[in-house]
């Protein structure tokens, strides 16, 4: 329950910290309801439609209502997916609204015990120390050695997340050794010819937990004829605390971030996850009150670019892509599609693949339930969206999902794993799908070249006519 | 506020997770589209069924609680702020289309249905429901019927009274009847269907209603025509009309509003004009042919600097759905819209245009004006912020005379909107003090409790000229 002077507290909370113009921005047309995963979800319950919360919010701050556990309810349950924004005609920047509510709600909100180790645990202790993030490798290591998994069980969170987390031990890759971890290499040369020379942004969940996915990066971004450099003392994006209310948090990473990229001098920061890329745009925004950090934050922002829009600025899609024959569909990230607006650049890419038969899923564009911890601190809605997505899956009759972005690949892994399908379907990270299909395309090129030369013509124009 | 026992029976037919009481649910739905306006319900109540909302009506009416019906809330009268608390009733579980009857071109649905899914169901079987509300991708087909919603097909299509066959309706009685039907013609007794049409909630509730379909129509054609100013483009309205051309749409937008839309929508709209009239014509081939070439010319008549035709579907597509978000988009520019629906006969365009132009500065406030300009439905929309009140008094004030005006050039005060709240003191412009007299008997001989969405269209007593401000 709430206390009397938590709610004071919140209440003015709100007040400071909320974007009062931006509220107003919304004119309560209703046009972004059709497209909210928990309106629809919740049998199109206001409450948890993008208009709702941003009454909400209004109503917080002008006093009209107190931060009741159902308001409180309300703005957790949003998965922070954005998919209002490209919508919205009035321009409401929603995302920007959410950090801010969120950030008022959880300075002040008690906690319960299990909510408060688990925050605690993911925000303070980990994800700030790349360095621990190697220690515990990954998820998997995280959850098991933090003692979390004891924590768990003693507090009966197990009760509460019944199969989500359990699972996800299953469907975690095999994550690399600390010493893989640690002596990654800095700087990586152009390979055949030189294009651009570009930093990448390695993330921290990506850098430990997915690292094969991180070196498919940069060994696409090589073929592609770029020059990369790793800063070393990048971090952690921040967007996982941005969006759960540690803002401070976040803050201080950004700093560091813009920091080690301002060194690297480069023409673009790349990223491989959306859900980061979104959030290392808007840095800008989060370090609004810094007006000493405004123009290195906008420098910075500017140049994160998405891999799947490198590529295909570098004609990647023209090259001898080839996978053995099969179905394969897209999931968006949401943060790709609805704040960098990247969407047709990861289906244009998959769709010049010699073997691929693209098949789109029916609102491929909506969130898959995944939203960073959503999956683990609002299982039951998340594994209900991952139901409908994995039914919409099921219907294109996929043998490879393709996603862009770490949390979306655990959660479409998830779903595959819930729904039985591990043997018929998997779930890749389109940085690793895309150079399987180059190093394949390299072979058979080759093979071709050697047997006959016309043949290879003959492959090639069949390639793009596909 | 609820009596616990009525709680409990309310809660008791809906069931328990159907009827909310939270604060949060009460503020969620304590507001619609309408700047300016909100008010608390007690409860949120959602029925599955027909008798159901028949159960509900009978302990509200019994109890003397208000009930406010509410679709997707995109109304802009303040139609569903609940204003005098009570229960908003929800169709969100009553929300199938029950039947497609392709041999009597018929569809059945229950209210809660989007707009935008009945128009595609239809397509799907190769007909046309053509009613089509810039908000129809939200609004539900409940919410259009009572509001007797348009849209951008209104000129050659009409609005939606003209697709409603029948009805099914809870009396504020609880009891309920059937009107119409699947019938081409029915004169048994009083046309009650039409009297339900544009209810705007206060005589009863719709739980299901028979739409009419018409046959696809088997092109169109889309056209963008470019002004230098105001004038010549509503000029150009009224010359297509007195040619005996009746477009499928006809948008007018001016500048402020074209530079809002294509900001938002960046399909390439031109922000050079002072205005656009986005024309459309639908039909067989060579009658489409025939009458976008005379409409080029009529445009150019009358001044149009650049006449130009949408090369693909999707251009076309891309040209009207940009159109439909210009109210939304509008609110880019200041904190608060607030828009007017005022409707003068075809003829009168130009001279309405004209009129809001100097009322617009002779009141200082700014005023963009876009509309369905073929219907002689204007949205003169005021970018103005609800914090600055003597801004807000010359608002108010700017739109007073534009009513009058719209009235004095034969017109109407709300061509689609509806009166809601927000055009309750101005209703007597239009109806006439006998008119709303007429209005109160009918409402009082179905309403006698006056339950239904009580402080809209007019007032129960004799009070008839309350500013509803909040
Ligand atoms: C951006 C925007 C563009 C718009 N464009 C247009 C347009 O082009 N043309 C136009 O005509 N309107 C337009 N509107 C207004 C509005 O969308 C329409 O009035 C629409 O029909 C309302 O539908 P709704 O489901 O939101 O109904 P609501 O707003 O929820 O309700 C409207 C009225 O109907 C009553 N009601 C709802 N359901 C029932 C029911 N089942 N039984 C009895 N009464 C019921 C309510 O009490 C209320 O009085 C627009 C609105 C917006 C925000
Ligand atoms: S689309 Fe934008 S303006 Fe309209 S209700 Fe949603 S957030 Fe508000
Ligand atoms: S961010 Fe996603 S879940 Fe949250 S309100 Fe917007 S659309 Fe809904």
């Amino acid at each position: 329950m709430t206390g009397k002077k938590e709610k004071e507290n919140i209440q003015s909370a709100m007040k400071e910290r909320i974007d009062y113009d931006e509220l107003l921005n919304c004119t309560r047309c209703g046009f972004c309801l059709p497209s909210c995963p928990t309106y629809i979800e919740t049998g199109k319950n206001e409450v948890h439609s993008p208009r709702g919360r941003i009454a909400l919010m209004k109503g917080l701050v002008d006093g009209e209502i107190e931060p009741s556990e159902e308001v409180k309810q309300s703005i957790n349950m949003c998965l922070g997916c954005r998919a209002c924004e490209p919508v919205c005609p009035s321009g409401v920047r929603f995302g920007h609204l959410l950090e801010q509510a969120r950030d008022a709600l959880h300075q002040h909100e008690k906690k319960s015990v299990p909510k408060k180790t688990i925050r605690n645990l993911v925000f303070n202790q980990l994800f700030p120390h790349q360095n621990r993030m190697i220690r515990l490798t990954g998820l998997l290591g995280f959850y098991q050695r933090s003692g979390l998994r004891n924590t768990a069980k003693r507090l009966g969170i197990m009760k509460l997340l019944p199969d989500t987390l359990e699972m996800m031990e299953k469907v975690l890759p095999s994550v690399p050794t600390k010493r893989e971890m640690q002596q990654r290499p800095r700087h990586l040369l152009p390979i055949n010819r030189s294009t651009k020379k570009v930093a990448f942004f390695a993330g921290c969940l990506m850098d430990t937990v997915f690292r094969q996915t991180n070196e498919a990066t940069t060994k696409l971004l090589q073929y592609a004829g770029c020059e990369i450099v790793i800063p070393e003392t990048q971090g952690c994006c921040g967007a996982l605390h941005g969006h759960s209310g540690e803002v401070n948090n976040a803050k201080e990473m950004a700093k560091r971030n813009i920091e080690a990229f301002e060194a690297a001098d480069v023409d673009y920061i790349i990223t491989n996850a959306g859900g980061c890329g979104a959030f290392l745009v808007d840095y800008g925004h989060l370090l609004r009150g810094e007006p000493e950090w405004q123009e290195r934050a906008k420098a910075f922002s500017r140049k994160i670019k998405d891999v799947t829009s490198v590529l295909m600025d570098a004609g990647f899609d023209q090259l001898p892509l080839q996978v053995k024959e099969r179905v394969v569909t897209y999931q968006d990230s949401c943060h790709l599609r609805n704040v960098q607006r990247i969407f047709m650049e990861p289906r244009k890419l998959l769709q010049s693949i010699e073997g691929v038969r693209y098949v789109e899923m029916k609102d491929a564009g909506r969130c898959c339930g995944s939203a960073g911890i959503y999956n683990i601190t609002e299982s039951e809605m998340s594994m209900q969206i991952l139901d409908y997505k994995m039914k919409q899956t099921k219907q294109t009759r996929a043998k490879t999902v393709v996603t862009a972005n770490p949390g979306c690949l655990l959660q479409m892994k998830l779903g595959i794993e819930r729904e039985g399908l591990f043997d018929q379907v998997e779930a890749v990270h389109i940085a690793d799908f895309l150079l399987e299909a180059y190093e394949n395309g390299q072979k058979h090129a080759e093979d071709n070249e050697r047997n006959s030369t016309e043949e290879f013509h003959v492959g090639k124009t069949g390639k793009i006519t596909h | 506020m609820l009596t616990e026992k009525a709680r409990d029976q309310l809660a008791s037919i809906a069931g328990q997770e159907n009827m909310k009481t939270d604060t949060a649910s009460l503020l969620a739905y304590s507001y619609d589209s309408t700047s300016q306006y909100q008010a608390m319900p007690d409860a949120v109540v959602s029925p599955a069924t027909t008798n159901e909302v028949a159960s509900i009506v009978q302990v509200c009416n019994n109890e003397n609680i208000p009930i406010v019906p509410r679709g997707s809330g995109t109304n802009l009268c303040a139609g569903t702020t609940p204003l005098e608390g009570g229960i908003v009733l929800l169709f969100n579980r009553m929300d199938q289309i029950i039947e497609v009857d392709e041999e009597n071109l018929t569809i059945r649905t229950q209210p809660g249905v989007f707009t935008k899914d009945i128009n595609k169901v239809a397509e799907e079987v190769g007909l046309f429901y053509p009613p089509d509300p810039g908000s129809m991708h939200i609004s539900q087909i409940g919410g259009n019927i009572s509001e007797n919603s348009g849209g951008l097909r209104g000129l050659k299509y009409g609005v939606t009274r003209d697709y409603i066959l029948g009805l099914e309706i809870v009396l504020p009685n609880g009891k309920i009847i059937r009107t119409g039907g699947k019938l081409a013609k029915d004169v048994a007794g009083y046309d009650l269907t039409r009297l339900y049409v544009g209810s705007e909630g206060t005589l009863g509730i719709v739980t299901e209603a028979t739409l009419k379909l018409i046959p696809q129509p088997e092109t169109k054609k889309t056209m963008l025509a470019l002004y230098r100013d105001l004038e010549s483009a509503a000029e150009t309205v009224s010359a297509i009309i007195a040619n005996r051309i009746i477009p499928a749409t006809l948008e007018f937008l001016d500048q402020a509003t074209v530079r809002v839309v294509e900001d938002f929508a960046q399909i390439g709209l031109p922000t050079d004009a002072q205005a656009v009239l986005l024309i459309e014509q639908d039909g067989a081939s060579e009658v489409v042919a025939r009458d976008m070439e005379r409409i080029a010319v009529l445009c150019k008549e009358n001044n149009a600097f650049k006449v130009t035709v949408a090369e693909s579907k999707q251009q076309a597509d891309a040209l009207t759905s940009a159109r439909r978000t210009a109210l939304s988009a509008l609110s880019r520019l200041k904190p608060t819209t607030i828009l007017e629906d005022a409707t003068v006969p075809r003829s009168e365009i130009a001279k309405m245009v004209r009129a809001i132009n100097d009322i617009a500065v002779k009141y200082e406030v700014s005023i963009c004006t876009f509309g369905h300009a073929g219907d002689g439905n204007l949205h003169p929309t005021c970018l103005t912020d609800i914090r600055n009140k003597d801004e807000i008094t010359r608002v108010e004030k700017a739109f007073e005379e534009i009513f009058h005006k719209a009235v004095e050039l034969g017109g109407t005060i709300t061509g689609e909107h509806g009166v809601g709240a927000m055009k309750l003191p101005h209703l007597h412009l239009k109806a006439g003090e006998a008119g709303i007299e007429a209005m109160r008997s009918i409402k009082a001989a179905l309403d006698p409790n006056g339950i239904m969405n009580p402080g809209k269209v007019f007032t129960q007593a004799e009070r008839n000229r309350v500013v509803v401000n909040k």
